[in-house]
């Protein structure tokens, strides 16, 4: 790690002395916030919609709390939706902002580095998204005390959603920790102290794969259900990860280059798009020898696998959901063989938008539901979801793209040196 | 553009970001509405600050227990006695069912649904009954939604509740120790600590678990008055309940509601550290069998048929 960062020649680091005194994270802080509520009628159109469709949902869920859960439609027999469906993908396109890190700092990719920020605050934003649907799903989310370690009864280690809890705050805090000191310093035009964010920046490669691990061994850990009971699921999420997540950043990063201003070589590009054509291929394939393990066998704990991909008992509420995701995926992946797909921003773009679709479905519905159908008494309900479900999850959604909005919006000026302690 | 026009930009600015502000903040009060309206009639500070049933004393844990006959009779104009029974010493509680005589009525369903207070409108109860196919012990083979009259001459009819488990999934997965096993054998859930996140109702094998998808509706007069802090007294609305073997009951020695109302005598029930009990003589002397022996769960509820 010797590599400096451009504007470690500014000479914002004479200018914090002529301040006279230290400009401290807590006025940083402020300082961000006055950042991010100042900008173009189009930024406050697009953050005004942002925030209707959140309140939307608040208002929903806050109906949901009130009134129960049976405005959703789960029931006893299908007990997670939409909700834990979007938890899940959520998870996936977090860990999968890591594969901007990966490069930038282990490979030392000068053009990723420059870029690096942006998917840690993907990273940010899909946490916060994740701690959403997760709390929109409890019974009793005035209870949430309960779960806080010291305060409540925390049962590590033995339930795997007290490590998810864990992984999935520490990772947000150590994405928010390495994001705040890189902006601060730049932000100062100071170098950064490489021993406050090199060993975090390592730390959450480790902790991307932790936080999708532990997910995927909150489902294949119960043996009660054939469905996710089988050790490649940890690797199919962790594949389908480095699927969804490049994807996002790639159309990010297109939109950014077009619309806002920021520069840079097709290079982050090139190796996002060669990483997805990788894992959308180790995907596929995990989910291919998914399928022949159950239809080759046979047998009722194939039950799930016919429901989804055939239907059962004449129910079919996921088949079409089912082969749209196959479709999207496959015709993403051979969109990707495209030689330097990287230089055409269309394809990719497509490319990109229907993997994530297709993912989205895969490890969103055609995950969650299927466990559940047929019962473990091979009970055969279906679940749609509800108007109130959509309504709460496109709130989180929103919420997530808020965060999003604001976190761009303040690290891009200061991160391209823009915006620093001398610009009013 | 002059000074002088950017600084009433500015000051325009500031107006429409106090005017936002404002507006959004309006927006929010009114999206949050529900939660206050529920925040101000749904539960008491009491409640939220409760601690969890093991680490009660008993002076408070008589303190809730007088709070929840108080909530009781406010919400469900019903008089009713909550009680906390404590296991017995020596007892560990078992369940064995005869699938030779059970002609799949289901009686012992609608005797939970009265014993434990379940909701009328659902007709919730801890016991669902499959009816199989003769041949097959494959549950794919069964129906729980039959109705015609029974027994099928082609059929055989298998109860399923909690099998209280010795191994149990549901207690392992819990994130805050909502459930647990008590001394004598029963899985409980303190309904005033479970958050609702139905991880157990998602690790159990038996579709043993239920969740309050909203606030219980029992007519008062259809209340069962005598219940417990863990077993039969009426749930709140988002929290797990499940089976208890009637623990109000058995720990005073009478039978589960479930097998009392059973027509057939199918169902015996006893303590399986009693070796002169009628349970111990069922499992030493006939075949019995648990279900999903393979998931390693240890059931304690038993299976058996009498030739």
């Amino acid at each position: 790690m010797t590599q400096t960062l451009p504007t470690d020649q500014d000479p914002g680091a004479a200018a914090s002395h002529h301040h006279g005194q230290r400009f401290g994270y807590g006025r940083f802080l402020l300082r961000m916030m006055r950042m991010a509520t100042d900008g173009s009628p189009l930024f406050y159109a697009w953050m005004i919609a942002l925030t209707a469709i959140w309140l939307v949902g608040v208002h929903t869920w806050g109906l949901q709390v009130r009134d129960g859960m049976a405005m959703t439609h789960m029931s006893d027999h299908v007990s997670w939706g939409l909700y834990i469906a979007n938890f899940t993908f959520m998870v996936g396109v977090a860990a999968g902002a890591v594969m901007m890190v990966i490069p930038a700092y282990l490979y030392h990719d000068r053009e990723m580095h420059d870029l690096v920020i942006i998917g840690e605050i993907v990273a940010i934003a899909a946490i916060f998204m994740c701690l959403g649907f997760v709390t929109v799903d409890l019974g009793r989310p005035d209870r949430f005390w309960h779960m806080m370690p010291f305060f409540g009864k925390f049962n590590w280690p033995g339930s795997m959603l007290t490590w998810d809890v864990l992984v999935l705050n520490g990772y947000l805090l150590i994405n928010l920790h390495v994001v705040g000191y890189l902006l601060y310093k730049r932000f100062l035009g100071e170098k950064p102290s490489q021993k406050w964010y090199v060993p975090f920046v390592y730390l959450s490669i480790i902790w991307a794969v932790s936080i999708h691990t532990v997910t995927a061994f909150l489902y294949c850990g119960l043996g009660g259900r054939p469905f996710w009971n089988t050790a490649l699921l940890a690797p199919r999420f962790l594949a389908s990860a480095f699927v969804s997540g490049p994807a996002f950043i790639i159309v990010l990063l297109l939109i950014a280059r077009r619309f806002a201003g920021v520069t840079f070589g097709n290079g982050p590009i090139k190796t996002l798009s060669s990483i997805m054509r990788v894992t959308i291929l180790i995907s596929l394939v995990m989910v291919a020898s998914e399928v022949f393990t159950h239809f080759y066998a046979g047998g009722s704990h194939s039950a799930s696998s016919r429901y989804l991909f055939f239907g059962l008992h004449g129910k079919t509420a996921l088949v079409p959901w089912t082969w749209t995701s196959i479709g999207t995926t496959i015709v993403a992946a051979i969109l990707l063989f495209r030689p330097k797909v990287h230089e055409h921003a269309p394809t990719l773009v497509i490319a990109c938008v229907l993997a994530f679709i297709g993912l989205w479905i895969e490890k969103g519905m055609g995950l969650i539901v299927p466990a559940f159908i047929p019962s473990t008494l091979h009970e055969v309900v279906e679940y749609v979801p509800s108007e109130a479900e959509w309504r709460i999850t496109a709130s989180i959604w929103a919420f997530g793209l808020m965060i999003l909005t604001l976190g761009l919006k303040v690290a891009l000026p200061i991160f391209s040196g823009r915006e620093t302690i001398q610009s009013r | 553009m002059t000074d002088q026009e950017s600084s009433g930009g500015l000051d325009r600015r500031t107006a429409m970001k106090a005017a936002g502000a404002t507006l959004g903040m309006a927006a929010f009060a009114k999206a949050v509405a529900p939660i206050v309206e529920w925040t101000t009639t749904g539960g008491s500070v009491d409640e939220f600050l409760q601690k969890h049933y093991r680490e009660l004393t008993p002076d408070q844990l008589e303190v809730v227990l007088r709070r929840i006959e108080a909530e009781t009779l406010e919400d469900y104009g019903a008089k009713v006695t909550v009680e906390d029974v404590p296991p017995l010493e020596n007892t560990k509680f078992g369940y064995a069912l005869n699938l030779s005589v059970c002609i799949g009525c289901r009686q012992c369903a609608e005797a939970c649904h009265e014993e434990n207070n379940h909701d009328r409108a659902s007709h919730n109860s801890y016991i669902r009954v499959l009816e199989m196919d003769k041949g097959s012990m494959d549950m794919e083979t069964g129906r729980v939604d039959y109705d015609h009259a029974v027994p099928q001459s082609d059929k055989f009819y298998m109860p399923i509740q909690c099998q209280q488990c010795d191994n149990a999934p549901c207690v392992t997965v819990c994130p805050i120790e909502a459930t647990w096993k008590e001394p004598d054998g029963i899985v409980t859930v303190d309904y005033n600590w479970c958050i609702g996140c139905r991880y157990c109702e998602a690790a159990c094998p038996y579709h043993a678990r239920r969740f309050n998808w909203s606030k219980p509706e029992i007519p008062a007069a259809e209340i069962n008055p005598d219940q417990s802090y863990l077993s039969n007294r009426i749930r709140p609305q988002g929290v797990m309940e499940k089976c208890t073997f009637c623990l109000h009951r058995t720990r005073k020695g009478k039978m589960p509601a479930c097998l009392e109302a059973c027509p057939t005598g199918a169902r015996v029930f006893g303590n399986l550290l009693d070796p002169d009990s009628e349970i111990r003589w069922v499992l030493e002397n006939k075949r019995v069998f648990v279900l999903k022996e393979e998931l390693g769960t240890r059931p304690q509820f038993y299976y058996f048929f009498d030739e």
